[in-house]
């Protein structure tokens, strides 16, 4: 690019965000489903990195001995641990189904509003099902 | 005879110094790997669950257990280090605060893998104060 022809874009009126530009205070601004999938990606990513937490302790615990593995299982047993887990469980297997969708994105797929919001949406039902399921084995098989 | 141009004007047109894209890829190898680890990873907390401690031990012994379990906690520790450290990148912009919270990413993600890691292993190999 010739420097005479980056000099005029100087004086071009800066560009404005899209949802700016309906006046000083007006927004043109609304929740898309691809927003909340984008923003629960990462939500979900920042609980597991709580997880890991957890399953390391988990390991270092049972390395520890009996004493230690029965308090952590203790914890983790607890109203407030099964809650804990049930949220993790979401996160997981939504981060999972959400990775894929971004994997798709990766190698170019997948980025038609529609087919964005529809992947978008199968990600949510699939983290809802399987954490459900999940649960359910676990309550079935008298793991809760 | 010394150059006048600044550093950015001899880098221009010379295109990227080619390890950009290393961060970029790594999450997304192992991403790949994770989605078979954690499947796993939830099938076994599943069967878990109620494992009394001697139970959670025998459990460990069994090689292919604690294989994978080592490679779940190590590839989780280093997709999550690479994800936090975008998350940090994208809202932190005061360098001080910046640096400080991406290096104790760094040490947090190396701690649970080391603790991870050396804690199944040692059970494994029996030494699980059992």
């Amino acid at each position: 690019m010739s420097e005479a022809k980056a000099n005029t874009a100087v004086t071009k009126p800066r560009p404005l965000s899209p949802h700016l530009v309906g006046g000083p205070h007006v927004f043109f601004w609304r929740w898309h489903l691809t927003m909340l999938t984008s923003i629960v990606h990462r939500a979900t990513g920042m609980a597991l990195y709580f997880a890991a937490f957890l399953g390391a302790a988990w390991a270092l615990s049972l390395a520890s001995g009996a004493e230690a593995y029965g308090q952590f299982m203790g914890v983790m047993g607890s109203p407030l641990g099964k809650l804990v887990l049930f949220g993790l469980t979401f996160s997981a297997f939504y981060h999972l189904a959400n990775g894929i969708r971004h994997l798709a994105w990766d190698s170019g797929k997948g980025f038609e509003p529609k087919v964005a919001d529809t992947t978008g949406a199968a990600a949510l039902a699939f983290g809802v099902a399987a954490t459900i399921a999940v649960w359910a084995i676990a309550f079935m098989t008298g793991a809760l | 005879m010394a150059s006048y141009r600044t550093p950015l004007g001899r880098a221009r047109g010379l295109g990227s110094a080619k390890h950009g894209v290393g961060h970029f890829i790594a999450q997304r190898v192992s991403a790949v790997a994770l989605i078979f680890l954690v499947l796993w990873g939830v099938d076994s907390v599943l069967s878990l669950s109620h494992a009394d401690y001697e139970t959670a031990v025998l459990w460990l012994h069994s090689p292919w257990n604690a294989i994978l379990a080592s490679l779940l906690i190590g590839v989780m520790s280093f997709h999550m280090k690479l994800g936090m450290q975008v998350i940090i990148e994208d809202y932190i912009e005061r360098p001080i605060t910046r640096n400080v919270l991406l290096i104790l990413n760094l040490f947090a993600a190396w701690l649970i893998g080391a603790a991870g890691v050396f804690s199944i292993l040692k059970v494994a190999f029996g030494g699980g104060a059992y």
